[in-house]
């Protein structure tokens, strides 16, 4: 085979998708005339921002063989954390530092569970996600946290580059985590630990180390995507972020990564978000109700799962 | 062979799992550019002994020498940093992976902070040559590799540090006629480069032209040991199929 040929076959997910993307592209400009508008595009991205920092995080715990279903507990206690600080006059990095101080604390605690009781990841983040969004309703009885110091929303979706900041710290960490995912022993030993824990132990890597920052990492970009999500709405509120981790999951897994980790897609998960959005973005342009977009996400989602697990056969057999 | 040193000694090694007793008092002793066979039936405590030797496993009471350290068990880092290299009976690949990823997970070779793919790309390529596996695509996972070329791969890795001994669990378990002849090829070529091997089978028939010595394991035991080279090992087949009552006369 070609080097060209192998690449193809290897990046088939993300390069359907790029494609899938230019045929909604193309068919969204020709049916409604503010698709390429320059406002539409960065509407695009800044709708999208938070949700790229999650799917990211969320690519590098399953690319390890685990998952995150805690991802929006966290992301909304963070905030709540962040909210309530502020309220009380606390100065804006304040506010900030202890959000991403608790999300990062939260899913350290996610990773020395697993990686201490050796339980299914699924089953302890369920239950943290039921716990840490318990607290959220502890702390404020179910009352939205609002009114928030203009400084603090200038900080989470003031203007960077003429686009709200939350587009530059998606980009900031996409650009971080190339590197450290595909060129750093941390993204090695990552995948490892999905492809095969043993292996990786049986050749002295202190795997704990590894299985926890993952985690880690998902609670601090759930935190930053939740100090975004709080600066855009002006609220901070217990039920923020319900049902996030799914959508970052999905785009994971629309984006070619394996439910079962061993390797990850970074650009592929990039590439989904953004096909998520432009859905979400089509329809509402098209004056489609939002009720189908749910039902469109779905279906691609099982299209893009169905035409993967082709693939995987395919490859087994040939 | 009477002044090979001794570079390995084990002694009175017990390891217990809920009521089975895996090992029961084992001890023996691995000699310097040697290769030492433990040959037994299935069950017989041979992979306990490796996973004690290799550090995955803590023995219940018994000491092991090694170099001039003598220690109660060991952890898996300090098992390699005494130079123990360990061909599992699984081989422990990552199977998402390709060969030359596999042959140096957890030794990358690195270029400041960066995986130096390249290098390692022209030391695998070496290494395998070395030993003469022929893998045609090295950036393939190797889930798609022969039983044999994976073999390879798990050897070349124990190789691609430098180590004083070799342990293999079952190197030829899972292979056909065909391969399992030229991994014990390999081996062989192995010992005449001096490399030290402690190779556990329980196909006496395999190892016996391969090994210098012998040690025959029964239930956690040590039931026999010979040099293959002394008339005593003729015995040996005989001794394995006989019952244990029988066998302590030796
Ligand atoms: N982790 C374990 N838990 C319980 N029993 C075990 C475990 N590992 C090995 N055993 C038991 O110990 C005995 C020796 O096993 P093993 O060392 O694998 O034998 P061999 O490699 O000679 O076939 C067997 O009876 C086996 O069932
Ligand atoms: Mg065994």
């Amino acid at each position: 085979m070609t080097t060209f040929k192998k690449w193809r076959s290897r990046q088939s997910a993300p390069l359907l998708l790029v494609a899938v993307c230019l045929v909604m592209m193309v068919f969204l400009s020709i049916e409604t005339r503010s698709f390429f508008s320059w406002k539409n595009v960065v509407n695009i991205l800044e709708a999208n921002s938070y949700r790229l920092i999650l799917a990211c995080g969320m690519m590098c715990v399953i690319a390890s063989g685990a998952i995150d279903l805690s991802t929006g507990s966290i992301l909304s206690f963070s905030a709540i954390c962040a909210a309530t600080v502020l309220q009380a006059g606390a100065p804006v990095w304040a506010g900030v530092l202890l959000a991403l101080v608790a999300g990062t604390a939260m899913g350290t605690i996610n990773g020395l569970l697993i990686q201490i009781t050796r339980i299914n990841a699924f089953i302890i983040t369920l239950a943290t996600s039921f716990m840490y969004r318990g607290l959220s309703l502890m702390v404020t009885k179910g009352i939205p946290i609002t009114k928030l110091p203009q400084s603090f929303r200038d900080f989470g979706c003031g203007d960077i580059f003429g686009m709200e900041s939350g587009v530059t710290m998606a980009f900031v960490v996409i650009v971080l985590l190339i590197p450290a995912f595909y060129f750093m022993r941390w993204g090695h030993y990552l995948t490892s630990l999905g492809g095969n824990p043993e292996a990786l132990k049986r050749s002295g890597v202190a795997i704990g180390r590894y299985r926890v920052s993952a985690f880690a990492l998902m609670g601090f970009l759930s935190a930053l995507a939740g100090i975004i999500i709080t600066a855009r709405l002006n609220s901070a509120e217990a039920n923020a972020g319900l049902n996030m981790e799914m959508d970052a999951i999905c785009a994971v897994i629309m984006g070619g990564t394996a439910l079962h980790g061993g390797s990850g897609s970074l650009p592929g998960t990039v590439i989904a978000v953004f096909l998520m959005g432009l859905i979400r973005n089509g329809l509402t342009l098209l004056s489609v109700s939002s009720y189908y977009q749910q039902f469109v996400t779905g279906a691609m989602l099982l299209c893009a799962v169905v035409a993967a697990e082709l693939r995987e056969r395919k490859r087994r057999i040939g | 062979m009477m002044n090979e040193s001794i570079i390995l000694e084990v002694q009175g090694l017990t390891k217990r799992f809920g009521h089975i007793q895996a090992l029961d008092g084992v001890s023996l002793e691995v000699r310097a550019g040697a290769i030492t066979a433990i040959v037994g039936d299935n069950g017989s405590g041979k992979s306990t002994l490796i996973k004690i030797l290799s550090g995955n496993l803590r023995p219940d009471s018994g000491s092991i020498h090694i170099g001039n350290k003598t220690c109660p068990g060991l952890t898996i880092p300090q098992a390699i940093s005494l130079g123990i290299r360990t061909v599992y009976q699984d081989l422990a690949l990552d199977n998402y992976k390709n060969s030359v990823d596999n042959i140096f997970l957890g030794s990358e070779l690195m270029q400041g902070p960066f995986l130096n793919r390249r290098a390692m790309r022209r030391e695998a390529e070496k290494l395998l040559a070395d030993i003469h596996v022929a893998i045609p695509d090295l950036t393939e996972p190797v889930a798609s590799l022969s039983g044999g070329q994976r073999q390879g791969v798990a050897i070349a890795r124990a190789l691609r540090r430098p180590g004083k001994l070799l342990l293999l669990d079952e190197p030829t378990a899972a292979m056909g006629i065909q391969e399992s002849h030229s991994t014990l090829e390999m081996l062989a070529g192995l010992r005449q480069r001096g490399m030290t091997q402690l190779i556990v089978s329980h196909n006496l028939h395999q190892v016996f032209a391969l090994a210098d010595y012998v040690y025959v394991m029964r239930s956690g035991r040590v039931i026999a040991a010979a040099a293959t080279g002394d008339t005593t090992a003729q015995r040996l087949p005989e001794l394995i199929l006989r019952r244990e009552s029988e066998a302590e006369g030796l």
